[in-house]
């Protein structure tokens, strides 16, 4: 039988410091996160409705002070931010079964788009994830979906449509192992990558 | 012409080494969480090998009956004698032991140098006489398959089913995170045992699936960074990539007849169901709707194709023509209803059902209905039917890790797959 090995392409270094960056972000946002849900009682394991929204929202809210709080805010960067600096924030994070991106977010859709806009060369990769629950194949359309709604958001703020590509990995590329509500928020998110920098 | 009747007695005691390795190599467990009622009550005995007997080959027999939950296989400890074939068993004595069926076999060089020759007869002690005898011919490394292809002629003789020991099934396995993380698709026998890897990546592979004449296998791979469905011939290793379209390239499902894939592509905006031809390469688009449609599978008449579709605002199943048209809902159950198969009879289908604390699956009528639950797992997806028809293969949470089991279509059979290396995923069963 036949086995077909594939390469790995490298990272750069840049990319190498980009990802110790944003893992220590993220790290604390996760920190705030697990504080979040913990005080709303932990896993909720309901499959949709009214109550585990809430539990998101609290979860967001949670996510929210972790960026802001620790943000490597976009000020006083202006046009000399490269994805560098408003990329220290590239996760966008969502409900549910939902693709609408949360008003806590906002800023991180703009802090790109405005890097894009303001750099018509560069390109961007919009990387949409699900939770693992669920089916599969459905989880790649939801994260597609997720990315779209990115993508939507970024082109209205004068990102041309060519700078961007969409790829789902549904719940293949989980960002953090478990079972648990918690777990599952950090996974239901579109990350936005440039790649070649 | 001398060397001969040596090189034939280096294959006949190379063949009885295997039988005594085979298990060594195992890499999964099977492990029984829950039988059938009404298991019939069944000894095999260990297969003669010029007078010496053997144990491994009837370890295979034994094990393959006892995982379909429709037998209680005896334990070797408790055989009352231990006749060599062609002795028949001593009758009464077995009926008093609760038996009902004995099996007696042995392995005799076969007619080539590098073949041998399992033989055995299947007996019901509760009659005093021979069901059925048979001569299975096979080479030396094939020890483990004629095992199972035994167990499936016994299983065939007793059920009146077809058997599907001697089937395989495919999978994903992923192990390590981040940049580590390793993707292989695999093919082992239907126990788990004798995995071959089909390809490796560092990238996702996703819902590997057998052709009907089981020689090639759709799957979706992710190793351009983006996603692609490819055709790849499991004797050559040649592979084909046949759909690469902007977005998503997913959920092949082949015709009954093999010579279409119906895929879900989002290159027209939201994802929808096309049929590819796979020769000429046409595509023709069956759905047209904003909303989500995915995970078509076609009905074993080629007809029509269940599908999943959010266009209701919650996923759930819908039956549409292989020729286009109005999608009808079949599913109301329920919020969450996906990744429906039909069985290979097409009478039934079983699907991803979420509802109250978790997603598990189930089976309905292929009309639509009442859906019966037939796992309580948290997390249960990707059902696969048994070429029979009586067992989905299904991957679930297992200590943190997703892992393969199965269940019978009554739910009473259950059996977990331990496969090593990480989570095991997307499983199908091949023809």
């Amino acid at each position: 039988m036949f086995a077909a090995h594939l390469g790995r392409p490298e990272l750069t270094s840049e990319e190498g410091m980009m990802m110790q960056m944003f893992k220590s972000v993220l790290s604390v946002l996760m920190m705030l996160l697990v504080l979040g849900c913990s005080s709303k009682g932990g896993v909720n394991e309901e499959g949709e409705g009214g109550d585990e929204a809430a539990a998101n929202r609290e979860g967001g809210r949670g996510a929210k002070t972790g960026q802001y709080g620790y943000g490597r805010g976009r000020s006083g960067m202006g046009g000399a931010a490269g994805p560098g600096s408003p990329a220290s924030q590239r996760v966008i994070y969502f409900e549910y079964d939902r693709d609408d991106v949360l008003p806590e977010y906002q800023s991180v859709v703009t802090g790109n788009a405005e890097y894009l806009s303001s750099h018509p060369e560069a390109t961007a990769v919009l990387q949409g994830h699900a939770d693992e629950r669920g089916s599969s194949e459905y989880n790649i359309a939801l994260g597609e979906r997720r990315a779209m709604s990115v993508a939507r958001s970024m082109r209205l703020q004068g990102v041309a449509d060519r700078q961007l590509q969409i790829v789902s990995y549904g719940e293949e590329k989980p960002a953090t192992s478990g079972h648990d509500e918690s777990t599952w928020q950090r996974n239901r998110r579109v990350e936005i990558t440039y790649p070649g920098r | 012409m001398k060397i001969r009747p040596l090189l034939r007695l280096c294959w006949f005691l190379g063949g009885l080494f295997l039988l005594g390795l085979s298990s060594v190599s195992a890499e999964l467990m099977v492990d029984i969480t829950q039988g059938g009622d009404g298991a019939m009550p069944i000894a095999v005995l260990p297969f003669s090998a010029s007078g010496v007997s053997s144990g491994s080959l009837s370890q295979v027999i034994a094990s393959d009956l006892e995982g379909s939950g429709k037998f209680t296989v005896m334990p070797a400890s408790r055989f009352p004698e231990h006749p060599l074939m062609p002795t028949p068993p001593d009758f009464p004595l077995w009926q008093q032991q609760g038996q009902e069926h004995v099996v007696i076999g042995r392995v005799l060089q076969g007619s080539r140098g590098d073949t041998l020759q399992a033989e055995f007869v299947l007996y019901d002690v509760i009659q005093g006489r021979e069901v059925l005898s048979e001569r299975v011919p096979f080479k030396v490394n094939e020890i483990r398959h004629v095992g199972h292809r035994i167990a499936d002629l016994i299983y065939k003789a007793l059920t009146g089913e077809r058997g599907v020991f001697n089937t395989r099934v495919a999978y994903v396995s992923a192990s390590g995170y981040g940049d580590d993380r390793e993707y292989r698709l695999l093919v082992a026998d239907s126990d788990g045992e004798d995995p071959r890897v089909v390809m490796t990546s560092p990238e996702p592979i996703m819902s590997p699936t057998w052709s009907p004449d089981g020689k090639k296998m759709a799957y979706v791979s992710f190793e351009d960074h983006a996603a692609a469905i490819f055709v790849q011939n499991l004797g050559s290793g040649e592979r084909q990539k046949v759909s690469s379209h902007s977005g998503i390239n997913g959920a092949p499902s082949w015709s009954p007849d093999g010579s279409q894939l119906a895929m879900t592509l989002s290159k027209d905006g939201s994802p929808d169901i096309y049929i590819l031809q796979v020769i000429s390469g046409s595509l023709r688009r069956v759905t047209q709707d904003d909303s989500i449609e995915t995970e078509a599978n076609w009905s074993p008449d080629g007809h029509s194709l269940v599908l999943t579709s959010d266009r209701g605002g919650k996923p759930q199943l819908y039956l549409v023509s292989a020729q286009g048209g109005e999608p009808r809902r079949l599913t109301y159950e329920g919020s969450y209803n996906a990744r429906g198969v039909f069985s290979p009879d097409g009478r039934k289908i079983a699907m991803v059902h979420g509802g109250d604390g978790g997603y598990r699956i189930g089976l309905m009528d292929a009309e639509g209905g009442d859906i019966k639950l037939l796992t309580a797992g948290r997390l249960d997806e990707s059902p696969a039917f048994s070429p029979n028809g009586q067992f989905i293969l299904y991957s679930r949470k297992d200590g943190g890790h997703d892992q393969l089991a199965m269940v019978s279509i009554d739910g009473k059979v259950k059996q977990n797959l331990k496969i090593k290396g990480g989570d095991v995923r997307g499983a199908s069963w091949s023809p």
